[in-house]
């Protein structure tokens, strides 16, 4: 079933167009990632989807209702864990999950939340003392103490340290786990490839890219690269009568054989039985990283740098 | 209405947390009044004021001190405050309605002044034998309706403000309008006519409360041509319901 459809939506703020034409589907209990530059229309775009924002035109349906004309039971269902959002200095992590579980009609058990992540132990601190990272799950955990059957996260583990990242990274397949469909927005490519199901990469407000982070991969760079030595001499023919193989390099007796498909395994089967042993043997692995800046254009941001942004 | 009830209990709690505005708002006008009351020359009796203490007759406006600074300085910088850190935006995302937030805060920003003037009026009669209301149904109707005009003005800020300090800018600047007003800063019986008139129509009311509280004090700060009390009443309900419609029709998330 699918728990999300976006079509064609449209957003200006004034004369700046913030969204153009955006479109995506996202299936019940499905990772969905959004990626894309700063600026792109990732925020605005789950803006519009969570009601705080009307679109200028196209539609969206949350669970088949409109986010702004059912506002009410759209609430009910989704969760949200926004940017620029946050909460009384002065409130403990109890009192808000308890606060926050007396808004919907049928709550998730909020002690059961605060076990999951791993916030008992500071039940009775102040938001305002908490650590980064323990805002963050407490944020995660308001998201999800409506007992939503969609959670939007937008830029998770901006500000976290790699540990905390990886954490909550479990954490997110943990509540997915539950058959919670979940939205993602992040900036970090790491982040995308390990936790999606599927990705949209969003560039100048419209979708550039839809597919499988393995998709997204091979469909921005279907070249890969293969390194090594030899150990004895080989003739570049073995090689380069190979269907995948589209060139062989030699420099300084280090081999670059470049092609498609599944070249590792044809090169490997051809060096074997050549009797020839490859050693220092390397593949090129491209990442989504590399994907990203073949569809915008642009490199994406590092979590180093915007952990030093954010401290 | 137990969803209700659970957001004024966390807002109770996140108030006491708070321990300025429980000093500033709640402890401050008994203690004003304390402080004043054991200077001689205001305990005097006079017999231009038919013998009563100038303490007598300034009592109320320390009343109204509590009152001034909770419903246009505290309540407008916590809504403010909410907005400006997202936390208005982050509720706006919930089923919560947003009539629940400010029907919350004002709840709370009202019982904390019950408590300040339960406590003002107990310490001003146990310490300085100043006489409770003398028509305590009446005060009690002054009180209520002339503290919904002032959160009526504060709620309009609150509605508004963009950010803490831009609430707390309005506030200051009203806080010392409607003090003036409210005799903090030259006593009523010293102010000329037009003034005293113009300060029966500004909330909280001062002349209303005045009168309720006691009668001799009323007739000394009471104007030639003043208004009736219960059309000082009437005009503090006007206030208060424009108030909270402009405040409703006006008030933003973000």
């Amino acid at each position: 079933m699918t728990a999300l459809e976006v079509r064609n939506l449209h957003k200006r703020y004034g004369r700046q167009i913030a969204v153009d034409d955006v479109s995506f589907t996202v299936e019940e209990g499905e990772i969905f990632g959004i990626i894309g530059p700063n600026g792109a229309g990732k925020t605005t775009t789950v803006e519009s989807i969570a009601g705080l924002r009307t679109p200028d035109s196209g539609s969206i349906r949350v669970l088949g209702l409109d986010p702004i004309k059912d506002r009410a039971e759209v609430r009910e269902r989704l969760g949200v864990q926004l940017q620029e959002s946050s909460f009384p200095d002065a409130i403990k992590v109890a009192e808000a999950l308890d606060l926050y579980s007396s808004f919907y009609r049928d709550p998730a058990d909020w002690r059961e939340l605060m076990e999951l992540l791993g916030l008992t132990e500071k039940r009775d601190t102040r938001y305002k003392a908490l650590s980064g990272g323990q805002k963050q799950r407490l944020s995660i955990a308001l998201a999800l103490v409506g007992g939503p059957r969609i959670a939007i996260l937008d830029e998770l583990t901006t500000g976290l340290d790699p540990q905390a990242r990886r954490d909550t990274w479990s954490l997110i397949e943990r509540v997915r786990d539950t058959g919670v469909t979940i939205l993602l927005v992040t900036h970090f490519m790491d982040e995308a490839e390990r936790l999606s199901d599927r990705i949209a990469v969003i560039d100048g407000g419209r979708v550039a890219a839809v597919d499988t982070p393995a998709g997204l991969i091979a469909r921005s760079s279907p070249v890969q690269q293969v390194r090594f030595r030899v150990s004895q001499p080989l003739d570049t023919s073995v090689l380069t009568r190979l269907p995948d193989v589209t060139d062989v390099e030699i420099t300084e007796g280090r081999w670059l054989v470049t092609g498609r498909g599944q070249l590792l395994s044809s090169v490997a089967g051809a060096l074997a039985r050549a009797q020839v042993v490859a050693e220092d043997l390397r593949v090129d692995q491209r990442n989504l990283d590399d994907a990203f800046v073949a569809f915008t254009g642009r490199a994406p941001q590092s979590p180093e740098s915007s952990e030093r942004k954010g401290a | 209405m137990p969803a209700l009830l659970k957001m004024v209990k966390v807002e109770t709690r996140l108030f006491l947390r708070d321990s300025a505005t429980v000093m500033f708002g709640v402890l401050f006008p008994a203690g004003l009044l304390l402080v004043l009351g054991s200077i001689p020359a205001l305990k005097e009796s006079s017999p231009e004021t038919g013998g009563l203490r100038s303490i007598d007759i300034w009592a109320p406006t320390a009343l109204v001190f509590g009152m001034v600074m909770i419903a246009v300085q505290h309540v407008p910088a916590v809504i403010a405050t909410y907005r400006e850190r997202g936390i208005l935006r982050r509720l706006s995302t919930t089923p919560a309605p947003p009539r629940r937030v400010l029907l919350a805060q004002m709840i709370v920003a009202f019982a904390s002044v019950v408590v300040s003037a339960a406590l003002m009026i107990f310490l001003a009669w146990a310490v300085l034998d100043i006489a409770p209301p003398e028509r305590p149904l009446e005060f009690l109707a002054a009180f209520v309706v002339g503290y919904a005009a002032l959160l009526g003005i504060g709620m309009i800020s609150a509605a508004v403000a963009r950010t803490s300090s831009a609430a707390n800018q309005i506030g200051t600047l009203l806080f010392v309008a409607l003090m003036f007003f409210g005799g903090a800063f030259l006593p009523r019986t010293l102010m000329p006519d037009v003034l005293r008139e113009a300060g029966e129509s500004v909330p909280p009311g001062l002349q209303a409360l005045t009168a309720a509280w006691s009668a001799e004090a009323g007739e000394i700060t009471a104007t030639a041509g003043g208004r009736p009390f219960w059309l000082q009443i009437a005009i503090m309900a006007g206030i208060a319901v424009a108030g909270s419609a402009i405040a409703a029709k006006l008030f933003r998330w973000e």
